[in-house]
């Protein structure tokens, strides 16, 4: 079966999901990433690509941090972003997701960045509209968040330079992280050796080691000479039923705390999707300490934000 | 087609001569990927040149984008020094439609206000398709559309020029 993602030229024409996509891909968008963290950093922060593109985001799903991040990505390649928060209107009226999105591309879209709660949304969307339009998915349910994984590999790569040797143990609420899973794909893909998941057993999808990663249940063992550590957020909203017993039980076991920490190598880098929950998932000592790297993360997503967007773009 | 090409040596260094007398303190060499840093590279040396070398990928400015989309390999631009008041030597191996300086001055202008930009190229081969001239040029050489003349160094930092049809 054909990729969806892919053109008939095998030129990325939407982002929906790191898995199956080619190793050069993810290069390819890593090394430009590297290119617009210039960009970002300068007086004017913005280049011309984009000039006459509209870019829409649909947010069928509350966001703050990935919403900013792609305007801000959105406008410093100099594109008109167009914010919907669909979470409040026109669904609410009744509206289908595909006649919503076919009202917007009679505005003469571009792009579609596609937030949905509902994995496969953004799939469906791309393999309905218009072949000149590009699609974005900025999370799905469960499924995707690729745009988050390949930052968490732009931050790794940044840091570690070498994927063929690093131990990376991702921790927390593995259940319901599609940052995870996209991680592990990135990961993978770039021959990362030792992955491993940590979490209780509610919330370790069955059968994840499929997926060549370990699994741990317990946190100490698992953080054992590690070289990164990616902390998930513990997704109340989206439990359904007792997977916990509470918050301060989740914290006194998977709770990343600086003791816990300290079983990792010497040089080990913390990182965290965000919103944090502080004494949640993560101790504030480690989320304001000396390994954390998680406010670089926010930044490096904008250039690989960027990055996305001009390659998609230009294809 | 036979076409004779200079020795990009011998160019260079009657490039050096030609810039000499115009070099100041505020005089800041900016080479455009990849031939023009390389040469930039060696004028930066000859001429002593106090301010670091700037390096200049214009792919994020290219007017070509929605024909042909995003340079596949973009290195970074690099420019570590103040470009407000400078006097900005650009560097380019080949000058021809004018396009990828009319891109380079562009994003020279994202970094602040240069007192005055002028351009130093290894070979004009004409073909200009903007308002665009070189202060400094190697040599002129008439090739014909269609062909394309580049710039390669080889292992031993040798630069050679090359022409594909």
């Amino acid at each position: 079966m054909r990729n969806p993602q892919l053109n008939d030229k095998g030129e990325l024409q939407h982002l929906l999901t790191i898995e199956g996509l080619p190793r050069e891909t993810l290069i390819h968008i890593l090394d430009t990433a590297t290119s617009f963290v210039g960009v970002t950093a300068r007086e004017v922060k913005k280049v011309p690509l984009l000039r006459g593109k509209s870019v829409f985001n649909l947010f069928f799903e509350p966001s703050t941090r990935t919403r900013t991040t792609f305007e801000i990505a959105a406008k410093r390649l100099s594109a008109d972003v167009i914010n919907l928060n669909i979470a409040i209107s026109s669904h609410t009226k009744g509206e289908t997701l595909l006649d919503t999105v076919d009202n917007l591309s009679a505005m003469h879209a571009d792009m579609f960045v596609v937030r949905h709660a509902q994995s496969g949304a953004p799939h469906l969307i791309a393999s309905h509209v218009a072949s000149h339009l590009h699609v974005i998915n900025a999370g799905d349910g469960r499924h995707a968040h690729p745009t988050q994984g390949l930052l968490d590999l732009y931050t790794i790569r940044h840091y570690k330079k070498d994927f063929t040797r690093l131990s990376v143990a991702i921790v927390g609420d593995v259940l319901h992280s599609r940052v995870a899973r996209s991680l592990i794909h990135a990961l993978t893909l770039m021959g990362t050796p030792d992955l491993r998941v940590i979490g209780p057993m509610t919330l370790i999808p069955a059968g994840v080691e499929k997926l060549g990663v370990t699994v741990f249940h317990d946190l100490e063992r698992g953080l054992r000479d590690v070289d990164v550590v990616v902390m998930l957020r513990l997704q109340s909203e989206r439990m359904r039923g007792a997977l916990l017993p509470s918050a301060q039980e989740f914290f006194k076991y998977y709770g990343l705390t600086p003791e816990k920490l300290a079983l990792a190598k010497p040089d080990a880098i913390v990182m965290h999707p965000g919103p944090l929950n502080r004494g949640v998932e993560i101790d504030s000592a480690v989320a304001d300490g000396a390994q954390a790297v998680i406010l670089p993360q926010v930044t490096f997503g904008i250039a690989v934000r960027m990055a996305v967007m001009s390659i998609l773009a230009g294809n | 087609m036979t076409l004779v090409l200079p020795d990009p040596e011998v160019l260079c260094a009657a490039l050096v001569r030609e810039l000499q007398p115009h070099v100041t303190a505020d005089t800041a060499l900016v080479g455009i990927h990849t031939g023009g840093v390389w040469l930039a590279e060696r004028l930066h040396a000859a001429l002593g040149i106090v301010l670091p070398l700037g390096l200049l990928d214009i792919s994020f400015y290219r007017d070509d984008f929605d024909k042909t989309g995003l340079h596949p390999q973009i290195k970074p631009t690099q420019i570590p020094f103040e470009v407000d008041a400078r006097h900005i030597v650009l560097v380019d191996d080949v000058l021809y439609t004018g396009r990828t300086v009319r891109g380079a001055m562009n994003e020279l202008f994202d970094y602040g206000r240069p007192a005055s930009i002028s351009l130093a190229v290894l070979i004009d081969r004409g073909g200009r398709e903007l308002p665009v001239a070189a202060r400094y040029v190697g040599a002129r050489l008439d090739v014909p559309r269609g062909h394309m003349l580049v710039l390669d160094r080889d292992e031993n930092g040798k630069l050679r020029l090359k022409l594909d049809a």
